[in-house]
């Protein structure tokens, strides 16, 4: 049976590859993507404790439902962000992250 | 969860993962996106959270994914054409990520480990009982009616904890949703030259 701590590794390890998505593409959906993975495996992290602390001999539930609220408020922000990244083409038609440099000091 | 079904899904979500970055073409990153969530799900059934494995297939790989390859489509962005990337930001960033894979693995190694608790016929029709008992649910309702046959009635438990628990957080919920769809609609509105 795999153990709390494989899972730990694997979702450590899914953290790792969106953590590297997001510091080294340059094209931001692609950053964006890499985000999601991240928020993913925080959740994965969650649902993990929540099945290895049990409470009342049940998985605890307080730990999923931190989930659901992840998954929620994720999806709103996918929505807000893909609409800033359509405003921002239409202003500048590029998504090149090294292009996009006004704020630059 | 047999071992080798975690370690199968594990490395379906890994390898996704691993691809979203390889790929240079954003809609070849975006299906890797949901082959990761695919696996991810499966993992989350095997944790027994059927219904947040549910959602994750039903909101992330199928609704949100679905938004990023239509956006993808609609800005028909051409494959990433090959350029010459400044050295220091790779090197800072994988070392930023070996970092973290080490502080990881060594944290993992000195921790005490915890084994799958059971969960099964004998556990669920106690639990059952130490529910009724602290009066979280009536005793002939149908949550102790699942728990007493030996199933684990996952929906209607994080149902009863959303409805009565976390009640506030979901109207919040709610309004941020709306607050979202306001600003997707402001945001992407053409603004007309008269004002």
């Amino acid at each position: 049976m795999a153990t709390l701590n494989n899972y730990l590794l694997v979702s450590g390890l899914l953290f790792a590859i969106g953590l590297a998505g997001v510091v080294l593409r340059r094209n931001i959906i692609v950053v964006f993507m890499c985000l999601e993975l991240m928020l993913s495996a925080a959740n994965l992290t969650l649902v993990a404790f929540s099945r290895f602390h049990p409470v009342h001999g049940l998985p605890d539930y307080n730990g999923q439902i931190l989930v659901f609220f992840v998954i929620t408020v994720a999806a709103a922000e996918v929505a807000v962000g893909l609409a800033i990244i359509v405003a921002l083409y239409r202003a500048r038609q590029t998504i090149h992250t090294d292009e996009l440099d006004s704020m630059k000091g | 969860m047999p071992t080798f079904l975690f370690w199968l899904f594990s490395t379906v979500m890994l390898i996704g993962g691993g691809a979203v970055i390889v790929f240079r073409n954003p809609v070849a990153s975006a299906l890797s996106v949901v082959t990761c969530f695919v696996g991810l799900a499966g993992l989350f059934v095997g944790l027994s959270a059927f219904f947040v494995g549910v959602i994750q297939i039903l909101v992330y790989a199928g609704a949100v994914m679905v938004l990023f390859l239509f956006i993808i489509m609609l800005l028909n962005l051409k494959e990433e054409a090959k350029r010459a990337m400044p050295i220091a930001p790779i090197l800072a960033g994988l070392g930023l990520v070996i970092a973290f894979v080490v502080q990881l693995l060594a944290i993992l190694s000195r921790t005490a480990d915890t084994t799958l608790p059971a969960i099964d016929k004998a556990t669920l029709a106690r639990s059952s009982g130490e529910l009724v008992e602290a009066g979280t649910i009536g005793a002939s309702g149908k949550i102790a009616t699942a728990l007493n046959a030996g199933s684990l009635p996952d929906v209607h438990l994080i149902g009863r904890s959303l409805f009565t628990d976390y009640n506030l957080p979901l109207q919040i919920l709610g309004v941020i949703l709306l607050v979202a769809t306001v600003g997707c609609v402001v945001l992407s509105k053409k603004s007309s030259p008269s004002d």
